[in-house]
């Protein structure tokens, strides 16, 4: 029996195809017990540990942190008798089996693996090595490749699934029927996101969707007809559809993108090739399709904050707010928030036959992190005092940076706040989040000339930026609504007393 | 495996109080041993019950060795999860007290009828833990005889058990097996998020009505999945039999000793032909829902801290060591005993084999149909179309 065991990743909970490795809690060389938490993966459904399977010295570990892995693939080789010696010489009967490395079979299931990228998705009956037919799961978290036993050649049921295939001796590649009629049986990864070849040879023929796919492309502005499909008999998925709606979103400037340039590493051509997922594609999905269905205008107005900022000041100075962080976004979520309370319709949202205008305000706070852009939102922030909004926007910002926002704060947002200003730009022209119909961004607070009772002086001034939704908010309510958060923050005591 | 009764108030007899609060608790909830680890003589219920128990030495120390063991088995299987040995696994972390109290308060002809995470209650009932095991492997459907061990099996659909458990107390009743000492009664478990359930509330309404030998025993662990619990109730859930017309009671399910009572009492009850009650045992679910489930996404870490020291093991262990009932040794026996079966458990479980495929069809009537021996041999063929071996 062999000393070395590999230990490949189960599924975690009830039917999930892959996981990412968060964190190694070993190294190499350590010794470790039975049960003993071994790594850290995460799923589509949790963050789990794993425990140790079997007590001995860590040999190899096989995946680096924050690479995702299918199920079923080694993550780790442990020596189970680590005190019989060293490795070489116990195995000299066997040499290559017990090697701490995966297996010819495991390495190449992680090469089949969609998240590595070397396999479109959408190739049914993509080659697969160990006679295996890659067969497409039709819905789930993630989709992905599973793997059945193929068919034997002479069964009743064998060649039914694809009959204009050609016949080939070996059933495990008949599905995916290459257009160009070359002889090679499997056609080269095309590098462009959608497949390259039409898997039905259906050409002419009706788009075949499923009715939420149809619904789906219709709320991003997807033309079907222009879509090849990766689904079964070519019939178009919602990642197709997700694909080509995030497609123009790319370019857009006001998403923080977050890629660790550090590890940036590039091929040949000097192209990087970064997997679309997680927190980049919901964002990517978001923006385009906010952009595609609510119709944007975006207005602007400088504003010299300098009293504003000596109020803030005058603000930390007292007692009872010495520990609270209070930083100009407080000032101006204040302003928002009160602004709201004046018009109520920017606090609202587009649903087909009927606006819905919301009494409560979840002010969403964009925030860029390490996983990416992601906005949670402070949950009727309107109810809050001074001093509790400063507070939940500590907590907030802090939740966001540790990276345990949870889905619950980043949903439900009615109206929302962009701090471009951070990142030492004036102003910008943001995208709506989705449901929402207005969206403010902060830009940064510099001391420049500015007319001040008559006289060019250097005075704190600063840029907002205010997108809505131009089929709920009309140009008059949307330049009020801007010119009141101006107004709050030119002169904050003024405008307290005077609305409220 | 059968463990013994550890006894009632009846038997044991410990002649020599111990260092006990000469107050009585909170009616409110009952508790005969606080999370010090302090025992309370006796509690005086609602209704004027007064609850206590009277244990003998090697009682006190055979529950808290039905305690460990019994959390060091769920932690095993957790485990055996995680590394892909079991599709999925709902722990028990944190409810073992409710489970342990409650178990051993059953007679030996008392019938249970349990959710899918009962394996404390399965453990006192005498079945062998690996049983369950077959079930969230997926190669077997549960495999005990719920006649046998009076044992129902683990029931998936929430809720659902305490119609089975009604009907089953209703004919308890018909048969003329209440009103003695040696009566029957019927326990249904289930948990807070059940209440919410239709089933449970017609449960209610007819062991109410037709005043079944039957105890409702809710652990209220405080979260239904990820819905807290004040999303399933306006009031506390003990106060909802009142309102069925039969009595509540409100235990500390992290206290063995008082549910091991307040169940004795209600089991008493039942079996006397006092109809049913119910029982909420208020504890904590310290784990997830179950393995697919990720608790930190709807819960604060302060929460869980301030049950753990609410830990119903522990509580039991200082009680223990302060009254001098058992001494380092004993603790140390323990764990090595726990460590022992865990490891047992383990190693039966990886020897578990796969079932033949075809096998799924053989229990599904006692005495087979044209209908499914026809799907039999469906099955079969298809299942020969393939090349390679069996698995």
């Amino acid at each position: 029996m062999s000393r070395i065991k590999e230990f490949n990743l189960p599924d975690l909970g009830e039917g999930l195809t892959e996981g990412e490795i968060l964190a190694w809690l070993v190294k190499v060389g350590d010794t470790i017990e039975l049960n003993q938490p071994i790594v850290e993966v995460e799923t589509a459904k949790a963050a789990v540990e794993i425990p140790a399977k079997w007590a001995g010295q860590v040999q190899a570990i096989f995946h680096p942190e924050g690479t995702t892995v299918e199920v079923g693939t080694p993550i780790i080789a442990i020596d189970t008798d680590p005190g019989a010696g060293p490795v070489e010489q116990s195995t000299t009967g066997a040499p290559a089996a017990d090697l701490p490395t995966p297996s010819a079979a495991s390495l190449a299931a992680v090469e089949v693996a969609p998240a590595e990228g070397a396999v479109e998705p959408g190739l049914i009956g993509g080659p697969a090595p160990g006679g295996r037919t890659a067969v497409l799961v039709g819905y789930g978290p993630r989709t992905t490749a599973a793997k059945r036993r193929p068919r034997k050649a002479t069964g009743p049921a064998g060649n039914t699934a694809v009959p204009t295939a050609p016949v080939q001796p070996t059933p495990a590649r008949i599905a995916a029927a290459p257009v160009t009629p070359t002889p090679a049986p499997a056609p080269a990864p095309a590098p462009a996101p959608a497949p390259a070849v039409n898997g039905n040879g259906r050409a002419g023929g009706p788009v075949l969707a499923k009715p939420p796919v149809r619904k789906l492309a219709k709320d991003l502005g997807v033309d079907l007809a222009t879509l090849i499909g990766s689904g079964p008999s070519g019939s178009i998925t919602r990642e197709d559809v997700q694909r080509a709606a995030a497609a123009p979103a790319a370019a857009e400037p006001l998403t923080v993108t977050t890629v660790a340039t550090s590890a940036a590493s590039f091929g040949a051509d000097r192209e990087q090739r970064i997997p679309v997922k997680g927190v980049r594609r919901l964002t990517a999905e978001n923006m385009s399709r906010s952009a595609f269905t609510a119709p944007h205008v975006t207005e602007f107005l400088t504003v010299d904050v300098t009293r504003a900022m000596k109020a803030l000041d005058r603000l930390r100075e007292r007692r009872e707010w010495r520990d609270v962080r209070v930083s100009p976004l407080l000032l101006v979520a204040k302003a928002v928030l009160l602004a709201v309370r004046r018009h109520p319709m920017v606090n609202s949202s587009w649903a087909g036959d009927e606006i819905v205008v919301k009494e409560y305000v979840n002010l969403g706070i964009a925030a860029a992190t390490e996983r990416g852009l992601i906005v949670p939102n402070i949950k009727d922030a309107g109810r809050l005092t001074l001093r509790e909004l400063a507070d939940a926007m500590t907590d907030l910002v802090q939740t966001a940076k540790a990276g345990r926002t949870s889905p619950a704060d980043m949903s439900g947002g009615t109206l929302t706040i962009t701090n471009v200003g951070v990142f030492g730009v004036d102003t910008g022209t943001p995208i709506l989040p989705p449901g929402e119909s207005a969206i403010l961004a902060f830009g940064a607070v510099r001391e420049q000339p500015w007319v001040h009772k008559g006289k060019v002086k250097p005075r704190l001034v600063t840029t907002l930026g205010l997108s809505f939704d131009h089929r709920i908010i009309d140009g008059e309510l949307g330049s009020k609504f801007l010119r009141d958060i101006g107004d709050f923050l030119a002169d904050p005591e003024a405008a307290l007393l005077a609305w409220t | 495996m059968a463990k013994g009764d550890p006894g009632g108030p009846t038997r044991g007899r410990r002649a020599a109080p111990r260092s006990r609060k000469a107050t009585t608790g909170d009616p409110e909830l009952v508790q005969l041993l606080t999370p010090e680890g302090e025992r309370i003589e006796s509690v005086t219920g609602p209704d004027g019950t007064e609850y206590r128990v009277d244990f003998t030495d090697e009682e006190y120390r055979g529950l808290y060795r039905d305690l460990v063991l019994v959390r060091k088995l769920d932690a095993e299987a957790t485990a055996l999860q995680r590394q892909g040995e079991l599709g999925i696994w709902a722990s028990l972390l944190g409810q073992e007290a409710a489970q342990v109290g409650s178990g051993r308060a059953l007679r030996t002809q008392d019938m249970a009828f349990p959710t899918y995470r009962e394996h404390g209650v399965l453990y006192c009932r005498g079945i062998d833990p690996i049983m369950p095991l077959g079930l969230f492997r997926g190669v077997d459907q549960g495999g005990w005889d719920p006649n046998e061990f009076k044992f129902n099996m683990y029931t998936i659909v929430i809720g659902a058990q305490t119609l089975h458990a009604t009907g089953y107390a209703m004919g308890v009743a018909m048969d003329g097996k209440t009103g003695t000492d040696d009566g029957e009664a019927v326990i249904a478990y289930f948990g807070d998020g059940a209440t919410s359930q239709g089933d449970v509330n017609e449960a209610f309404v007819w062991a109410g009505v037709f005043n079944s030998p039957l105890v409702f025993f809710c652990q209220n662990n405080q979260y239904a999945i990820s819905e807290p619990l004040e999303r399933q109730t306006r009031i506390p859930l003990y106060r909802r039999a009142a309102g069925f017309g039969f009595p509540g009671i409100r235990v500390d399910g992290n206290d063995v000793l008082a549910t091991y009572a307040v169940t004795r009492h209600a089991l008493d009850n039942a079996r006397h032909g006092q109809g049913p009650s119910l029982i909420e045992a208020y504890t904590y679910r310290m784990g997830a829902h179950t393995t697919s489930d990720d608790p930190t996404r709807y819960r604060i870490a302060s929460e869980v801290e301030a049950w753990q020291a609410k830990d119903p093991i522990a509580r039991m262990k200082a009680f223990l060591d302060r009254e001098k009932v058992a001494d380092a040794g004993f603790f140390t026996e323990v764990d090595e005993q726990a460590r022992r079966e865990a490891v047992d458990l383990r190693e039966r479980v990886l020897a578990m084999p796969n079932p033949e495929p075809g096998t799924m069809f053989d229990h599904v009537y006692p005495n087979g149909s044209p209908l499914l021996d026809e799907q039999r041999a469906q099955f079969s063929r298809y299942f020969e179309s393939f090349e390679g071996s069996a698995h």
